[in-house]
């Protein structure tokens, strides 16, 4: 979809969050010269056009006591991998699956996907769950656990989205 | 609360989220509503009052629990671009990669992990033009390869932790 130059406006207006006030549209829609109606069905339509995935909160999974924090990834046969990844992605555990291109000869993975818990043991065991899940303990994988976090937010651009983690 | 610039690791921080506030995060992951009073819907899910909600998301978005309320933009629906890089980044050399990698606007995400590949981190652009742009300019000013891993298929899921 194309975005008319009042979602500009409206995406330039909330780039750093909604208002926390009773009526957020009517107030952002003051901001900019548009009624609350305006705001609300312009919102709607970036929902419906996928420009905006979703409407919420951003946590910082760390804060709230997931100090586990994988990022697993997989070499898995190219053909089978779409299946894999939806089956993958169907687990309550795993918060983010992508496939991404190999990086051969110091990269063979083409998975990759994030498990977030409170203690490593059960990472890695839901690792197992998810290998067993589609029959292939076999593939090589690796899990690669957050040493440090050294940025954690949205980029800074105008008209500034904001991005979900893919890390 | 951070402001995301700083090269060195983020403060460890040990805020304290009652059940309400558990609550409250539970019933936004899932979305905001789209009408006209929209926390007043979220209080009478949850059986709380309107005020209360929106002081309590204000003390967590203060205290860094949350980071962003609002919209998640696509961002190659919107014209940027996006992607995972990663690099080997010598241990002796980490914390002043670290600092040269964090001190670009365009990073967004900057994780250690305990890999050979130790720094992985997201580039999100304002157009897909300047992500080479961005690796380019890393890669001279830390004389280290950048990895380039762009997703070629997501595998949707909400992001959606349980507090």
């Amino acid at each position: 979809m194309e975005l008319t130059s009042t979602d500009r406006a409206l995406v330039a207006a909330i780039q750093n969050g909604l208002p926390l006030t009773p009526r957020p549209y009517a107030d952002i829609g003051q901001c900019i010269g548009l009624g609350e109606e305006e705001v609300i069905s312009a919102l709607r339509r970036m929902l419906d056009g996928g420009i905006i995935k979703r409407l919420g909160i951003v946590v910082r999974h760390h804060e709230l006591g997931y100090r586990a924090n994988a990022m697993v990834v997989w070499d898995l046969p190219d053909d089978g991998i779409d299946e894999i990844g939806r089956r993958f992605s169907g687990f309550d555990f795993v918060t983010l699956c992508y496939r991404r291109p190999r990086r051969p000869p110091r990269w063979p993975y083409n998975l990759f996907c994030m498990v977030h818990g409170r203690e490593r043991p059960a990472v890695l065991a839901q690792v197992d769950r998810l290998a067993q899940s589609c029959g292939v303990t076999d593939a090589p994988r690796e899990v690669l656990f957050s040493t440090r976090r050294f940025k954690q937010r949205g980029p800074v651009y105008a008209p500034g989205p904001a991005i979900e983690a893919v890390s | 609360m951070t402001d995301g610039t700083n090269g060195g690791t983020e403060p460890a921080l040990d805020p304290v989220i009652d059940d309400r506030d558990r609550a409250i995060i539970n019933g936004l992951q899932g979305g905001f509503p789209l009408t006209e009073t929209p926390f007043a819907v979220v209080a009478e899910d949850l059986d709380l009052h309107e005020d209360e909600v929106i002081d309590r998301v204000a003390a967590m978005l203060n205290a860094g629990v949350i980071t962003r309320f609002g919209p998640m933009y696509h961002a190659e629906r919107m014209g940027g671009g996006l992607t995972l890089a990663a690099m080997k980044v010598p241990d002796v050399d980490f914390e002043a990669v670290a600092a040269i990698v964090n001190a670009l606007p365009e990073v967004a995400h900057n994780y250690a992990r305990d890999h050979d590949f130790n720094m992985w981190f997201v580039i999100a652009t304002e157009s897909a033009e300047r992500i080479p742009e961005v690796i380019a300019e890393i890669e001279a000013a830390t004389g280290l390869a950048v990895f380039d891993m762009p997703k070629i298929e997501e595998f949707y899921i909400g992001l959606r932790f349980e507090a």
